[in-house]
């Protein structure tokens, strides 16, 4: 977009309201069947014919064999492990009873039992992913043949392969750059959590398919939600009991270890700064420490070092202020909640209070200086000016900073575990006293193997976040006012 | 009145000089706390006694200081055979270094590329491509986790009895293949870089991948730093989505922080091993805090341009 007259009417096309924009789409792909030439409209049924037709040949071709390998896909019902993909992966995925689908073997004459309900799930949107990739090649494909009809309206010729190929470095580099991170990102990121998000609508759980000793599991609705409020079912003890605590303690904590690591970094990243001061490189050289060690040595090192045996209670026995080893994070049964949640958050500081510090140094040095001076002379205390200058200056840049923060305490894995485990444990529950909703999602899921648990805590994780994302971010000045910046 | 002026410039300086003494006390109490765990860690690494009936102390013991230092915990680290691998240790630092090697290349081509179409094209599904990775980002990566696992063991990347060695291929792919949805801190660098540099350079003739390669790229430096940075380091600190995907009965081909992790919560876990995995922490740490104190200029710059935007 090469100005900003380009841009302004540009954004009023988005703004389009959904069923006019429906409607658009509709009516142009109409035109295009009407308008097109006979290619055009042999593209509707087979993949590249208009290409052909233009004499796109090796355009036309890579558009048939995609057309050809899915369609054979589809038909063929190639197997793994005896869990077909294709039609019969679809019919699967709509079985009640996901048993039912087995494989016909054409050599013995029976149907062997399906080995595996998970693959057959994780086929099927496979499966759809194919229909929806069939789907858009065939838009394309139909595109590609119309706009060389309308070149060859106007008197140019058709794009040849080679100018194709060129293109793509120029008027679609888009195209080039984002396709390794699309197919990677549909494999390794997309798939895994819809096939997730299914889970949560199945009895799929180490605990139910023991009962009856197989591989398999079968829909079952909004149960396990329900489990949720009712407590119903074979896993709605846990998450019946444990889900209301564990969600409590997820704000608290997040709330807390936001608030203290910010809070703190400023203060530090004041002192460091200080006028006059000498050794900052090296005062902030020794707290950039604890984000430089990797999490898993420096808090396992806490860990072992406020340790029942460790010396930091031998000293306090030494110094005659303990009888017995505190147990200061909830390692053992009948070690204190609240004072494992006091300690996580307290060691927290000393991880996240250098990352604020950082980040924060850069904007101090920014505030401009007169406006200290203009303070000075009206003689207002270092106290006051920190409250009425420093801090409105600092918040009010880093707004963005303080949400995303936030939510990622709300998912701060390690510091839990390493340091606590989540404990205090609770016998007969997965989640302990200091358990936040992704431990708890952790043990419940790699631990325990109860899938369907964890899908419905993670897609209860994602619904807070996205609320709280979507009701800050969507009002921030960095979403709406992207443009304004450059 | 000049004697009063005096006296007030005096008070003044001292103080200044006191809140400054006061900021070094301060300071000075703070970075000493900041250092205990690191120096406890790195004594219990270096630490070498014995019980009086001659067997050695590898546990946490009450007392802060050693009584004797030697080298033992990393002779016996390095030669070790852990979970009926042996010399187990130097085995799982070369798993590390492949796959961070691999990840961080791949990664930062991935967000690089995918950062700069977002932040300098304009085209018709940038915005639904921004908003999807941002709604994929909010799912706890935790949850998905077991499902890559799934994904993996299904085409035998992972949990493969006839070649263990593909699960390396699998972690590298499950550690890069999402990267390029991160992309919005490099955005934010990019957004940064004037329009007008770009258009004056379509204007002279060039195609878009030339802008890239010759203008954009030679900017970017910081960014990319801090990308490979971080794609680097990551392999090196994470225990539990290495342990998942290549699987806890695969021990050859695990990274060095689940083995590290292992010794001390695994499935034989042994707690007169722990100067040991001391000695592990500090080879881990050593080239990783090196490698971030020379590039700290990048992360901080990397930081805050992914912070202040947001």
């Amino acid at each position: 977009m090469a100005s900003k007259v380009n841009k302004a009417p540009k954004k009023k096309e988005n703004r389009l309201r959904f069923p006019e924009r429906i409607g658009k789409a509709f009516s142009s792909f109409v035109k295009r069947f009407v308008d097109g030439s006979l290619g055009t409209k042999l593209s509707h049924f087979i993949f590249g014919a208009g290409n052909f037709y233009h004499k796109q040949y090796i355009k036309g071709l890579l558009f048939l064999l995609i057309q050809v390998g899915i369609l054979a896909l589809m038909i063929l019902c190639p197997s793994i492990n005896n869990t077909p993909y294709g039609w019969k992966a679809l019919r699967n995925l709509s079985l009640k009873n996901v048993s039912e689908g087995g494989e016909f073997d054409m050599n013995t004459g029976t149907m062997l039992p399906p080995s595996d309900c998970k693959l057959m799930i994780l086929f099927g949107f496979v499966t759809i992913a194919m229909i929806i990739i069939y789907f858009l090649v065939w838009n394309l494909n139909i595109a590609s043949s119309y706009k060389a009809d309308m070149d060859r309206k106007v008197g140019k010729k058709p794009s040849t392969f080679r100018e194709d190929l060129q293109d793509l470095l120029d008027g679609k580099f888009h195209a080039l750059m984002l396709t390794p991170t699309c197919i990677a990102a549909t494999v390794f990121t997309i798939l895994p959590t819809v096939f997730m998000i299914a889970l949560a609508f199945t009895t799929y759980n180490q605990h139910d398919m023991n009962d009856i000793g197989t591989n398999l599991f079968h829909w079952n609705g909004l149960q396990n939600f329900r489990a949720v409020f009712t407590g119903e079912g074979s896993l709605g003890v846990e998450i019946h009991h444990r889900f209301l605590p564990v969600l409590g303690w997820t704000f608290i904590w997040a709330i807390f270890a936001t608030l203290t690591c910010y809070f703190g970094g400023i203060i530090l990243a004041l002192l460091i700064n200080k006028k006059g001061l000498k050794a900052k490189k090296l005062f902030r050289t020794i707290f950039i420490l604890t984000i430089a060690v990797p999490q898993f040595i420096s808090l396992l090192a806490v860990r072992n070092l406020l340790g029942q045996y460790g010396p930091f209670n031998s000293l306090l026995m030494d110094l005659g202020l303990t009888t017995a080893p505190i147990g200061f994070l909830g390692l053992n049964p009948g070690d204190s909640e609240s004072l494992a949640k006091v300690m996580v958050i307290i060691i927290n500081m000393w991880v996240g209070v250098p990352y604020t510090m950082l980040m924060t140094s850069g904007i101090l040095m920014n505030i401009p200086s007169d406006l200290y001076e203009a303070a000075r002379v009206d003689g207002a205390s270092t106290v006051k000016m920190f409250f009425k200058i420093t801090l409105p200056y600092v918040i009010f840049i880093t707004t963005p900073y303080l949400i995303s923060s936030f939510i990622g305490n709300m998912n701060s894995f390690n510091s839990i575990f390493l340091l606590t485990g989540g404990g205090p444990a609770y016998p007969g529950y997965q989640a302990g006293g200091t358990d936040l909703l992704v431990t708890w999602l952790y043990k419940v899921t790699i631990d325990q193997h109860l899938y369907n648990t964890g899908a419905v805590i993670g897609i209860m994780t994602f619904l807070i976040t996205a609320t709280i994302t979507l009701i800050t971010y969507r009002r921030s000045k960095a979403y709406n006012e992207e443009d304004t910046f450059q | 009145m000049s004697t009063t002026k005096t006296k007030k410039v005096s008070s003044q300086s001292r103080n200044r000089r006191v809140s400054l003494g006061v900021t070094y006390a301060i300071l000075i109490v703070l970075g000493i706390i900041w250092l205990i765990p690191f120096v406890w860690i790195l004594l219990c690494a270096f630490r070498c006694d014995y019980q009086p009936d001659g067997t050695f102390i590898g546990r946490v013991t009450s007392y802060f200081i050693p009584k004797n230092f030697g080298f033992k915990n990393f002779t016996d680290l390095f030669s070790a055979t852990y979970y009926g691998v042996a010399k187990a240790f130097p085995r799982w630092m070369l798993n590390t270094l492949i796959i961070a090697v691999v990840d961080c290349v791949i990664s930062t081509f991935l967000v690089l590329s995918v950062a700069y179409c977002m932040s300098k094209l304009r085209f018709k599904l940038r915005k639904p491509f921004m908003n999807l990775s941002m709604i994929i980002g909010l799912f706890p990566s935790f949850m998905s986790m077991i499902a890559i696992y799934f994904l993996l063991k299904s085409v035998g990347l992972t949990g493969n009895p006839a070649h263990p060695e593909y699960s390396v291929i699998g972690l590298i792919l499950a550690y890069s293949a999402g990267a390029g949805l991160g992309f919005q801190i490099a955005k934010g660098f990019f957004d940064v870089i004037p329009n007008a540099l770009v258009e004056s350079a379509k204007l002279d003739g060039c195609t878009n991948f030339q802008i890239f390669r010759r203008i954009i790229l030679p900017l970017a430096k910081p960014i990319i730093i801090y990308q490979a940075l971080m794609s680097f380091t990551g392999p090196w600190m994470d225990f539990i989505f290495a342990k998942v995907i290549i699987g806890a009965d695969n021990p050859s081909y695990w990274t060095v922080s689940v083995g590290l992790y292992s010794l001390l919560f695994g499935t034989h876990p042994d707690t007169n091993l722990f100067t040991q995995f001391a000695a592990g922490c500090v080879i881990v740490a050593i080239p990783i805090v090196t490698l971030f104190m020379f590039l700290q200029k990048y992360y901080v710059e990397g930081v805050t341009a992914g912070a202040v935007k947001g």
